[in-house]
């Protein structure tokens, strides 16, 4: 190989570590340096000579990346250029306490049992939850990245104030809906939370907030693998403890099965943050696996119900069916986008898309007309407010989405608008969650 | 004379804009160009103008395509949008507001402040 060919070979290596320079970056910048190396042998230059001046007219490689990294911020969630790459003592630090927080999760989540509380009622779940998300909290806020202040602090504090005066001072009637509405609402409002403190406080960001939803679908995918391993442990020690009788294995359980769920929320925060660069590829697989999936199963029962109608035996399972598949849609979404290059041109996956966000649209349409006569017919109740909320935040979100995704392949909106709109949109369903949890239970009265 | 880098960065996107809108363009002979009707006053590191292109085609004023030009070799080549087209014009109105507002100013300047004859 001539001098030039390898220093050229090197310089790509040098170049290309930074992650904030993509592959085609390299190759025009090389390019470009080839041109410059060409003028200058003109001149009378020898190859290395040439190539010297060339690569220092350049500019250093630390300048040119941190450069990039400003205008490629999306390629550089890894932080490994805004901050340098973490020390092994640091990561060792860090995974301690990762562990001594998960270990903290997995008490908080016995107190009430120990305390003589029973976990039968809808509220009791809800303390769990309110008891367990503060460690993840503390342990997304102290991350390298988030570096949140005592006033970040104390906002992050404040949904889990509201959400447990909501769930623990209300005198909850017997079989309540609004009870069990708080309580699957409540997640939603606290993860807010969760999402200021990944931001740093700085959730006005477009890119901050794009972290958080990559952060809280990397959580779902890991969380979801460490349940997998979870339930492998729970059925070996069904299996190895069944000789030694019912007692001694339902105390094992008892301790086992909260504190292993509620320390693996800490655990799959920690292997997202320790773990970027894996899930970081899964991301593109699992939503072109499975966006043509729910596309198709969206767009079938769409045209389902559009031809026969949901009026007739339309109750509340298949409403809450509904509200999951919607949820699931936008979540895949997310996602989606929020691993997808600002500049890139509409493809395949992106029509996928289109599809399962028009068809989630005529879903929602036709369950929020069914909702409305139900509402007119039979008067209002908690879950159908609830439902009707949720439904119409969903269509507003929806509806922009489609009008986007359409401009978007029509080459008459840029990449980046249905992102933007969507981490845009993020607040809207905070702030619907949290009327759910703290105005309705009062409005009717804690039925 | 060294033109101070803030003042190289602000006017580094309409001078890009401008160029482009000579026609399409690569990166390297769109420095040259840079290089020619500055008169090699402004000093780039030439790796920084990638990211400035490349912000430009994230905001839609320019578009980007890799191409082969016979007996040539592949290369990103740039051209102007007729967003990027009303950006430089609204750019060029902003640096007209600027350019009147110093000159308004100029010459009320005490003489130690003007420039020395022949340059400095």
């Amino acid at each position: 190989m001539d001098v030039l060919e390898q220093r050229l070979a090197e310089w790509r290596t040098h170049v290309g570590r930074s992650p904030a320079v993509a592959g085609v970056d390299v190759e025009e910048l090389e390019s470009h340096l080839r041109d410059q190396v060409e003028d200058l042998r003109r001149v009378g230059l020898d190859d290395d000579e040439a190539f010297l001046v060339a690569v220092r007219r350049l500019g250093a490689v630390d300048g040119l990346s941190a450069e990039y990294a400003r205008e490629h911020g999306d390629r550089l969630w890894k932080q490994l250029v805004l901050a340098p790459p973490a020390e092994d003592r640091r990561s060792r630090g860090r995974l301690r306490q990762a562990l001594l927080l998960a270990v903290g999760a997995g008490l908080a989540v016995q107190v009430p049992r120990l305390l003589g509380a029973g976990v039968e009622r809808p509220a009791d779940l809800g303390l769990l939850v309110l008891l367990v998300l503060p460690f993840l909290v503390v342990l997304v806020g102290t991350r390298a990245g988030a570096a949140l202040g005592p006033r970040g602090w104390l906002v992050a504090a404040v949904p889990f104030v509201v959400g447990a005066v909501a769930v623990l001072a209300p005198p909850w009637a017997e079989g309540s809906s609004t009870e069990v509405l708080v309580v699957l609402h409540l997640p939603v409002l606290l993860w807010a939370a969760v999402g200021h403190a990944h931001a740093g406080g700085r959730w006005r960001s477009h890119e901050a907030r794009m972290d958080v939803v990559r952060f809280t679908g990397e959580w779902v995918v890991y969380y979801a693998l460490v349940a997998l391993g979870g339930g492998v442990v729970v059925g070996l020690t069904v299996l190895l403890l069944q000789p030694a009788g019912e007692p001694v294995l339902e105390q094992v359980l008892l301790w086992l099965v909260p504190s292993g769920a509620a320390g693996a929320v800490v655990v799959a925060a920690w292997l997202v943050e320790a773990k970027q660069q894996v899930v970081e590829n899964m991301a593109p697989v699992l939503t072109a696996v499975f966006t043509p999936l729910v596309a198709l199963v969206l767009a079938a029962s769409a045209v389902v119900y559009a031809t026969t109608g949901l009026a007739a035996d339309f109750d509340r399972d298949l409403l809450l069916g509904f509200d999951l598949l919607l949820l699931v849609v936008l979540g895949l979404v997310l996602y989606a986008l929020s691993a997808q290059e600002p500049t890139r041109r509409p493809g395949v996956m992106d029509r996928v898309q289109l599809v399962a966000v028009v068809s989630a649209l005529v879903l929602d349409a036709l369950v929020l007309a069914s909702l409305l006569g139900r509402l007119g017919e039979l008067g209002p109740t908690p879950n159908r407010v609830a439902a009707l909320g949720l439904n119409a935040v969903l269509l507003v979100d929806l509806v922009v989405a489609a009008v986007l995704a359409v401009r978007f392949l029509a080459g008459r909106a840029g990449a980046d608008r249905p992102a933007r709109w969507q981490t845009a949109y993020l607040p809207v369903l905070v702030v619907w969650a949290a009327v759910v949890v703290v105005v309705l239970p009062p409005v009717f009265a804690f039925r | 004379m060294r033109i101070d880098k803030d003042l190289v960065a602000a006017s580094a996107s309409p001078l890009v804009l401008a160029i482009l809108c000579e026609g399409e363009t690569y990166g390297y002979a769109l420095l040259q160009r840079v290089r020619e009707v500055s008169g090699g006053d402004m000093e780039w590191a030439d790796g920084m103008l990638y990211p400035l292109l490349h912000r430009l085609e994230r905001q839609r004023w320019v578009t980007a395509d890799w191409r082969t030009p016979p007996g040539g070799r592949r290369r990103k080549y740039y051209a102007i949008t007729p967003e990027g087209r009303a950006a430089l014009a609204e750019q060029r109105r902003q640096w007209g507001a600027v350019v009147r507002a110093l000159e308004g100013v100029w010459p009320s300047l005490p003489s130690a402040a003007l420039p020395a004859p022949g340059g400095a």
